[in-house]
C-alpha cells in the first residue's frame, strides 16, 4: 500500500496533521451527530459525577472540610508524602528505564524484540496481578525474606511489606513501562549517524552519549516523566495492597475515608485537592505530555 | 576559581593520555558494556519476575512458593472454576467487558471520525475532555461515580459498570483510531463519494477496511481496560454485583490463597493472547 520511501521516512506528525486538516469534509451537522453519543456518555459518566464530588466538598457553601484538612498536620503530611513518593518513583523509573529504552532502540531486531517483550508483558498484565505478586514476594514468609535469610544476610524475616519502601518498589515496577515507551519512541527516531559523527569527530562513547544522544532524547524523557508522575499521584490499587497505615498516600487516605470512616464530604475535599494538584501538573506540562506515545509504540 | 580549573586540567592530562591508549580503551569499553548489560539484565528481571511468578505459584502443591517445587497440581484452578463467587464475578466482568468493548469502540470511532474528518466546534476541548478519564486519578472518578450511582441503585449493576467503563475505555479507542485515520488518505473516501457511494457506503467499504487494524487494536485495549480495571470497579461494586477485580482485591487483602495465583494466571494468559494477536496482526500487515 505504501511505497518504500514512505516506510523509510515515516511522515512526521506535523505533516500528517496538515493533510488531515485539508481533508475535513464532513459537514458540521454530521460531525456533531458523530460526536454526540460520546459527549452524552462523558457528561453522565465523567463530568457530572466529578462536578458533584467537588460540589460536595463545599457543602453548605462552607470551607469547613478544607479548614480541617489544613489544620491537621497528618493530612498535609500525607499530601507531602504523596508528592514525594511520586517523585521518587518517577526518578527511579527514569534511571532504571532509560538504559532499557536505549537498548531496545539500538539492538538488532531479534534481541530488541526480546527486550520489548520484557517491557510489554508487565504493561499488559493487570495491575492487580502485579500488586498481588509483590504482596507474595515481600510478605513475612515471602520469597525475598526467605532468600535473604538463606543467603545469611538477615537473621530472621524483615518487615518488608506494608512499608513505604514496598510501595515505592511495587509502584516503580508498575509504572516503569510508561517511562520506557516514550523514551524508546524518541530514541528510535534518532538516526545513528549523529552518534557516529560525534565518534568520528573524536568524542568517546560517553561524551557522544552526553552531548548528542541524551539531549536529543529529552522530549521522550519529559513525556515519560510527566506521565509517570501524574499516574503515581493518583495510584490506588498498589499502595492499598502493598502499603500500610504508616505509608498512607492521598489515594489510600481517600479510600479509607470512604470505605472505613464513611466521611464523604471530607473524602470529597481530599479528592478535590488530589484532582487539582493533578490538573495543575498536567496543565503546566501539557506540551510534553503525549498520551498516545506509549500506545503508538505497540504498533 | 579560574586558576583552579587550569590546574586541575593539567593534572588530568596524564590520565587523558592513558585513557587514549588503545588497550585501555578496549578494556574500558568491554568493562562499560559489561556493567550496562548487568544493569539492564537486572532491570528486565525486575520487570518480568513479579508478572510471571504467578504461573509457578498457581501450579504449586503447597500454598507458598518453594524451589524446587514438590509437585505440580491443578487444584487451585479447580477451586477457582468450582467456586460460585469467583465464577459469578468472572461472568459479570466478562459481560461488562464485552459490552464496554462494543460501546467504546463504536462511540470512540465515531468521535475520532468527527475530530479528524469533521468540522466540529470545540474539537480540541472535546479531545481533551475525552482523554480526561486517563488523567484524572481513578480513585477520584470511583468515589464520584459511587456518589452519583448509589442513590440511583446503579452500584453493583450492569448499566452502572457499562457507563463507567465506557468512559474509561473510550480514550484508548480514540487514540488508536485517530492515528489510523491520520495515516489513511482522505482522497480515497472522496473518490468513493464521487463515484456515487453514499456516506455510509463510503465508510463501510472504503474507510473501515483501511482503519480496521486501528479499530481492532482500540477494541482490544477497551476490553482489557474494562476487564482489568480495579479502582473504579472497587467503588461501584456491591454484594449483589462484584467485578473480578473487586473480588481479587478483597481476597488479596483478607484471604490470600493460591486460588488468586490461578485467577492471575488466567488474566495474564487472556491479556497476552489478545495483545499478542494484535501485535502479530500488525507485524503481518507490515511484512
Amino acid at each position: 500500500m505504501s511505497g518504500p520511501s514512505e516506510v523509510l521516512q515515516p511522515t512526521s506528525p506535523h505533516q500528517r496533521r496538515s493533510t488531515a486538516a485539508s481533508a475535513r469534509f464532513y459537514s458540521r451537522g454530521v460531525s456533531v451527530c458523530l460526536a454526540a453519543p460520546l459527549v452524552v456518555a462523558l457528561a453522565i459518566g465523567f463530568v457530572y459525577p466529578v462536578t458533584r464530588l467537588v460540589g460536595l466538598s463545599f457543602e453548605g457553601g462552607s470551607l469547613e472540610q478544607y479548614r480541617r484538612l489544613v489544620a491537621e498536620p497528618l493530612y498535609l503530611g500525607v499530601l507531602a508524602s504523596t508528592v514525594k513518593v511520586a517523585f521518587i518513583v518517577t526518578i527511579a523509573s527514569l534511571l532504571l528505564g532509560f538504559p532499557v529504552a536505549y537498548l531496545m532502540a539500538r539492538l538488532r531486531h531479534g534481541i530488541a524484540m526480546v527486550v520489548a517483550a520484557c517491557v510489554f508483558i508487565p504493561l499488559w498484565t493487570s495491575v492487580l496481578v502485579r500488586s498481588y505478586a509483590w504482596v507474595v514476594l515481600l510478605q513475612r514468609n515471602g520469597i525475598v525474606n526467605t532468600l535473604l535469610a538463606d543467603a545469611g544476610i538477615t537473621d530472621g524475616p524483615m518487615k518488608l511489606i506494608y512499608t513505604q519502601g514496598a510501595v515505592i518498589v511495587a509502584m516503580t515496577h508498575v509504572l516503569m513501562p510508561f517511562m520506557i515507551l516514550p523514551i524508546y519512541s524518541t530514541l528510535r527516531t534518532l538516526p545513528p549517524d549523529y552518534n557516529r559523527a560525534a565518534r568520528n569527530l573524536g568524542a568517546g562513547a560517553f561524551r557522544a552519549f552526553i552531548s548528542i544522544t541524551l539531549p536529543l532524547s529529552l522530549p521522550g524523557v519529559f513525556a515519560g516523566s510527566v506521565l509517570c508522575f501524574v499516574l503515581a499521584l493518583g495510584f490506588y490499587i498498589t499502595p492499598a495492597l502493598v502499603g500500610g497505615p504508616g505509608s498512607m498516600l492521598m489515594a489510600t487516605l481517600i479510600g479509607q475515608q470512604t470505605t472505613v470512616l464513611l466521611d464523604w464530604p471530607f473524602a470529597a475535599a481530599l479528592s478535590t485537592v488530589l484532582l487539582t494538584v493533578t490538573l495543575i501538573f498536567v496543565f503546566l506540562f501539557r506540551k510534553t505530555l503525549s498520551l498516545s506515545k506509549g500506545l503508538h509504540s505497540v504498533h | 576559581m579560574s586558576t583552579d580549573l587550569t590546574h586541575s586540567t593539567n593534572r588530568l592530562s596524564p590520565v587523558r593520555d592513558l585513557y587514549d591508549s588503545a588497550a585501555v580503551q578496549v578494556f574500558a569499553k568491554a568493562f562499560g558494556v559489561t556493567i550496562l548489560a548487568v544493569v539492564i539484565g537486572c532491570v528486565l528481571f525486575f520487570l518480568l519476575l513479579p508478572t510471571l511468578i504467578v504461573i509457578p505459584m498457581s501450579l504449586s502443591e503447597k500454598d507458598y512458593i518453594e524451589f524446587p517445587t514438590s509437585g505440580l497440581t491443578l487444584k487451585w484452578y479447580r477451586a477457582y472454576f468450582s467456586d460460585p463467587d469467583w465464577m459469578a464475578a468472572t461472568w459479570f466482568s466478562l459481560k461488562i467487558a464485552l459490552a464496554t468493548t462494543a460501546t467504546a469502540t463504536i462511540m470512540g470511532t465515531m468521535a475520532a471520525l468527527a475530530i479528524v474528518r469533521g468540522r466540529l466546534p470545540f474539537s480540541s476541548a472535546l479531545q481533551a475532555l475525552a482523554l480526561g478519564p486517563m488523567i484524572v486519578p481513578h480513585i477520584v472518578l470511583g468515589v464520584a461515580l459511587y456518589l452519583v450511582f448509589s442513590p440511583l441503585q446503579l452500584t453493583g449493576n450492569f448499566l452502572g459498570f457499562l457507563i463507567a467503563h465506557t468512559v474509561l475505555a473510550t480514550p484508548y479507542v480514540m487514540i488508536t483510531v485517530t492515528a489510523a485515520l491520520q495515516r489513511f488518505d482522505p482522497a480515497l473516501e472522496l473518490a468513493a463519494l464521487n463515484c456515487g457511494a453514499n456516506r455510509l457506503q463510503a465508510f463501510a467499504l472504503v474507510v473501515l477496511p483501511n482503519i480496521a487494524p486501528g479499530v481492532a487494536a482500540g477494541a482490544v485495549f477497551a476490553f482489557l481496560a474494562s476487564f482489568d480495571e480495579a479502582t473504579v470497579a472497587f467503588f461501584i461494586s456491591d454484594i449483589g454485583g462484584k467485578s473480578i477485580g473487586r473480588k481479587m482485591f478483597e481476597d488479596i487483602d483478607f484471604n490470600l490463597t493460591p486460588v488468586i495465583a490461578a485467577v492471575s494466571t488466567v488474566l495474564v494468559v487472556i491479556s497476552l493472547l489478545l495483545m499478542g494477536a494484535i501485535h502479530l496482526a500488525n507485524a503481518q500487515k507490515r511484512g
